[in-house]
């Protein structure tokens, strides 16, 4: 029973989150400041689309060097 | 985003989706037993069912701002693995999505496994890898159909872009029962990664009260401006895998 809940775990940790798990850190991270900057009322548009271009190349980067 | 736009997404990336599981049935049936795999295509899409009877209505009820957020942000990790896979694959880092040689590794694997039949299956091997082929390829599917449609309150249109792919893509399975592997699919997987996190971004933002300059127009650049920037990183490490492959 233990075995399948942990498989059933594994499978819809696998299906959302992926292989690198700091991509949806980053991703929540990054939501997480772009709320709070809104609620300041200053522009936050501009805070995902940074977040994506870091994530991307520190994903990237990551991958590189473990080759 | 228009409905042309809608169809498009929705079907590029549920398409991709659909030739991977379309190699896993067709390498069950062509390896083991057709009647056993086919029963697993069936089985899966039985389950497939359920779970968009059980998952439609609930996303649907979420309100906008939530479903923006959560969805948004779900699509945005996906798109962020499938534009690092799909970069690193580009530029030689990662090797090229290559069905013939999936296609060929599952055929191995299923012509070493036991022959079993069991609860009125012929060949249960087979009945469990093309149902795990569904599954698992449908419900990304169901979920990028569900997502895209809820959010762009259309999920009609997504739904037929999400079935009008699989169809085609199954057909032209079945007609040349061989492996899909004419398909683009490094290159359709690269502009899915491109649009899954365009999308994810700009709704994701919207759900944590972002307010994008132009509203829905902001697609129109930010969806190619990820291309540009994917296509640059694409470059720049081609040019640091050469190097490295000069290098002594």
């Amino acid at each position: 029973m233990i075995a399948r809940l942990r498989a059933f775990g594994h499978f819809w940790y696998d299906f959302i989150v992926g292989d690198d798990w700091r991509v949806a850190v980053g991703v929540v991270c990054a939501l997480g400041i772009t709320y709070g900057v809104a609620r300041t009322g200053v522009p936050a548009w501009w805070v995902m689309p940074a977040a994506v271009v870091l994530l991307v190349t520190g994903a990237i980067w990551t991958a590189v060097r473990r080759g | 985003m228009t409905a042309a736009a809608l169809f498009l997404a929705v079907f590029l990336a549920c398409a991709v989706e659909a030739v991977e599981a379309t190699t896993i049935v067709l390498a069950a049936g062509t390896s083991r037993d057709w009647r056993s795999a086919l029963q697993g295509t069936g089985a899966g899409l039985v389950v497939l069912a359920i779970v968009i009877a059980a998952l439609g209505p609930a996303v649907s009820a979420i309100p906008l701002g939530g479903l923006r957020l959560v969805v948004g942000a779900i699509l945005l990790v996906f798109g962020l693995q499938w534009l690092r896979k799909a970069i690193l694959r580009a530029s030689g880092y990662k090797a090229l999505h290559d069905e013939d040689e999936i296609f060929r590794a599952e055929v191995a694997r299923a012509q070493d496994a036991a022959a079993d039949g069991r609860a009125g299956v012929a060949d249960w091997y087979a009945f469990t890898l093309s149902f795990k082929g569904v599954v698992l390829e449908g419900l990304e599917v169901a979920f990028i159909a569900l997502t895209f449609g809820s959010n762009q309150h259309d999920v009609p249109l997504a739904a037929v872009a999400a079935v009008a792919a699989v169809v085609v893509v199954a057909g032209v399975g079945i007609a040349v029962r061989a492996p899909l592997a004419r398909v683009p699919e490094n290159a359709m997987k690269f502009v899915v990664g491109v649009m899954l996190t365009g999308f994810g971004m700009f709704w994701s933002a919207e759900g944590a009260h972002a307010h994008w300059p132009g509203s829905d127009a902001a697609l129109l650049w930010l969806v190619p401006a990820i291309g540009v920037f994917a296509l640059a990183l694409v470059a720049m490490l081609r040019r640091l895998h050469d190097r490295v492959e000069v290098a002594p």
